[in-house]
């Protein structure tokens, strides 16, 4: 029996030596959630270009925000063979059985961008940015641009009651908390919309004395500071030098501010989650070692240090 | 020509006093609310924000309240906001000029009044399912338009209309005067407005009696269209981008509260576009002294809804029944005007 084992899995290596160059070539699925946003799409060329510099035969399915759809997708990778499924899921829960049935086929999964409430041994590894940690760098750097001057600070909140909109408000308060210069006189949702950011905004400028009590924006997306620095505009102060802006995202559009002299910071979300994933894929198809079960991707500060022009014409390409 | 002034004061007075109610609280929480001052060459403060802020919920309520006179309603106001704004930003960005990009965006929208309007009067299908399609279907629309992205422009002329101003107010508040101006006018100086409330109390009787109904009936949706189209053209510009997932969401239905507010009702027959546009100005008042207010933003909806709640207990009709007597006095100054004349 053992014997039987050794010659079958003897032939396998020798198929795969003597193979073409294409079964050596990883086939890997992947599950994309939709193309809801600009980050989404970003994520999705990212995706894909990855996927080509290493090789990697990516076969891409959109799921148009269904959750069906996913699960419909995942199984047809596993009836396919490939050798690993990414999947951005679109809902936390109901996961269980498909994740299962790749489990059986011995199908690493890996979650992109969010979790899922399923059983952590069902997934190899989650590839997910910290939200809270993301509005603590961007308090950080308030926090140090301001440098101990009292600063009365205004916030766009996302969406009321939406993960990102209280974690990164979370994270904000927690770099502040200490810095009793810095205080958030005023915070308001702005839907992660610009046409809300700049309407909110408005009211801030006329609430705070035209905006003269206002040294700092804070906003929980790029989108917002970007309607915001309209309304800063129109009400005849200058964004980035009268009122600070820092925002966290970032889209394009904001490094075209910033590259103005209109916004000041920006803490990246990066689209590019399927770079690690690939990385702790390929580790684990060579030698099975097993990644941590949350790989938390950097969130890098971006200043108008940082040759927003550059990055500007860098991303103006995917998709955003 | 006082006794007309007259009677159109007391259609409106409902909401006139709803609305000075709502300022004069706003202005109590925030002393600063009734500032205004020449900031760059125009009137710049909290009441100007309201007018200019309401602006694409004043004209979609415009074209609502027509809709919804012939007893029907427009679900589609917002997603067509959204293909009109996306119309516009492709047009200015693939270098078509101005007046180009406005006349062809203009004609999208009443185009899709023109669908509206079709299913509602030649197809029969009732207004709430019909108005759903284009709903639901829009905004994919706008984002095949968009390709996903929001498309940002820096055309000055678009530019303009957004955020420009014209004899110290804000354009969009001049697109909004001016267009509800001339609607009003056009419904109420000819036989269309009375045409329109026929078909609103009975669509069949009016048939009979001679009214072209199927054409008055897609004209009201398309009119619904072009206030739709403006509205989008004016949030784009706003922005310096038509952002198809955002732009005009959720609006039809506070046009439709609107529409309500301004004492029109539902079921169709009498209109007053004027009664409408004080409706919208009403719900912006109340987001924007929401803002003001410094609630946390968790409170937003809760305040807006007692608010809103409280001014239609106000105009229904068992409230107003039971303090008749408030009314007594107007009665009276009627009766001893009539013996005058």
């Amino acid at each position: 029996m053992k014997f039987a084992k050794a010659l079958a899995s003897a032939t396998i290596l020798a198929a795969c030596t003597f193979g073409s160059a294409s079964a050596a070539e990883l086939v890997v699925g992947f599950s994309q959630i939709g193309s809801e946003s600009g980050w989404r799409a970003a994520e999705t060329t990212l995706t894909k270009q990855q996927a080509e510099q290493r090789g990697i035969d990516l076969k891409f399915a959109d799921a148009q925000q269904k959750q069906e759809n996913q699960i419909k997708a995942i199984r047809s990778f596993i009836a396919q063979g490939v050798n690993a499924i990414l999947v951005a899921p679109v809902v936390a829960t109901g996961w269980d059985e498909v994740l299962q049935e790749a489990k059986d086929a011995e199908i690493p999964v890996i979650l992109l961008d969010r979790t899922v409430d399923a059983s952590d041994d069902l997934y190899l590894t989650a590839v997910t940015s910290d939200l809270v940690h993301e509005g603590n760098v961007a308090g950080k750097w308030l926090v140090d641009t301001v440098a101990g001057k009292p600063c009365n600070v205004v916030e766009l909140q996302g969406t009321t009651g939406s993960s990102p909109a209280i974690d990164r408000k979370k994270g904000f308060e927690q770099a502040l908390s200490g810095h009793d210069n810095l205080k958030i006189v005023r915070s308001q949702t702005g839907d992660f919309t610009r046409t809300k950011g700049k309407e909110v905004m408005e009211s801030f400028l006329k609430a705070e004395g035209g905006g003269k009590n206002i040294c700092a924006l804070y906003a929980h997306n790029d989108d917002m500071a970007v309607g915001a620095i309209q309304a800063i505009k129109e009400a005849g102060l200058k964004p980035g030098t009268d009122i600070l802006v820092v925002s966290i995202d970032a889209v394009p559009d904001i490094f075209q501010a910033m590259a103005a002299g209109e916004a000041n910071a920006t803490v990246e979300l990066t689209p590019n989650m399927a770079g690690p994933a690939f990385d702790a894929l390929a580790a684990y198809l060579k030698d099975g070692t097993a990644p941590a079960k949350w790989i938390q991707t950097e969130s890098k500060l971006y200043t108008q240090a940082d040759d927003p022009m550059k990055v500007y014409e860098e991303k103006k390409g995917l998709g955003y | 020509m006082t006794s007309i002034f007259r009677t159109y004061l007391a259609r409106l007075l409902p909401q006139l006093i709803a609305l000075s109610a709502i300022i004069i609280a706003i202005s109590m929480t925030f002393p600063g609310f009734l500032n205004l001052e020449i900031q760059n060459g125009r009137l710049y403060g909290s009441l100007i924000d309201i007018l200019n802020r309401g602006a694409p919920v004043v004209l979609l309520a415009i074209g609502m309240t027509v809709v919804i006179a012939t007893k029907g309603i427009d679900l589609s106001v917002g997603a067509v906001m959204a293909i009109c704004g996306a119309v516009a930003a492709s047009f200015i960005t693939s270098g078509h000029s101005l007046f180009e990009t406005i006349l062809i965006t203009l004609a999208v929208g009443i185009l899709c009044g023109v669908w509206n309007g079709i299913l509602v009067a030649v197809l029969d299908i009732q207004p709430i399912i019909a108005t759903l399609v284009l709903m639901v279907a829009g905004r994919g629309i706008a984002q095949l338009v968009t390709e996903g992205a929001i498309l940002t422009f820096n055309d000055p002329g678009l530019i303009f209309i957004g955020s420009g101003s014209f004899a110290g107010l804000p354009m969009p508040v001049v697109v909004w005067l001016v267009f509800g101006v001339l609607v009003a006018l056009l419904v109420r100086q000819s036989a269309l407005g009375m045409l329109i409330e026929a078909i609103g109390v009975n669509r069949q009787a009016s048939t009979l009696s001679g009214v072209l109904t199927p054409v008055l009936l897609i004209a009201a949706y398309m009119l619904s269209g072009l206030c739709a189209a403006i509205g989008g053209i004016i949030a784009a510009a706003d922005i310096r981008g038509a952002d198809a997932n955002n732009a005009g969401l959720w609006l039809e239905l506070d046009a439709i509260l609107a529409v309500v507010v301004g004492g029109t009702s539902l079921l169709g027959g009498r209109f007053s576009i004027a009664a409408s546009v004080l409706g919208a100005i009403i719900i912006q008042a109340i987001n924007t002294g929401i803002l003001l207010s410094g609630f946390p933003p968790e409170f937003n909806l809760i305040i807006k809804a007692a608010i809103i709640v409280f001014i239609l207990v106000l105009q229904s009709p068992r409230f107003r029944t039971s303090f008749a007597f408030l009314a007594f006095p107007r009665r009276a100054a009627k009766t001893t005007e009539q013996e005058a004349k």
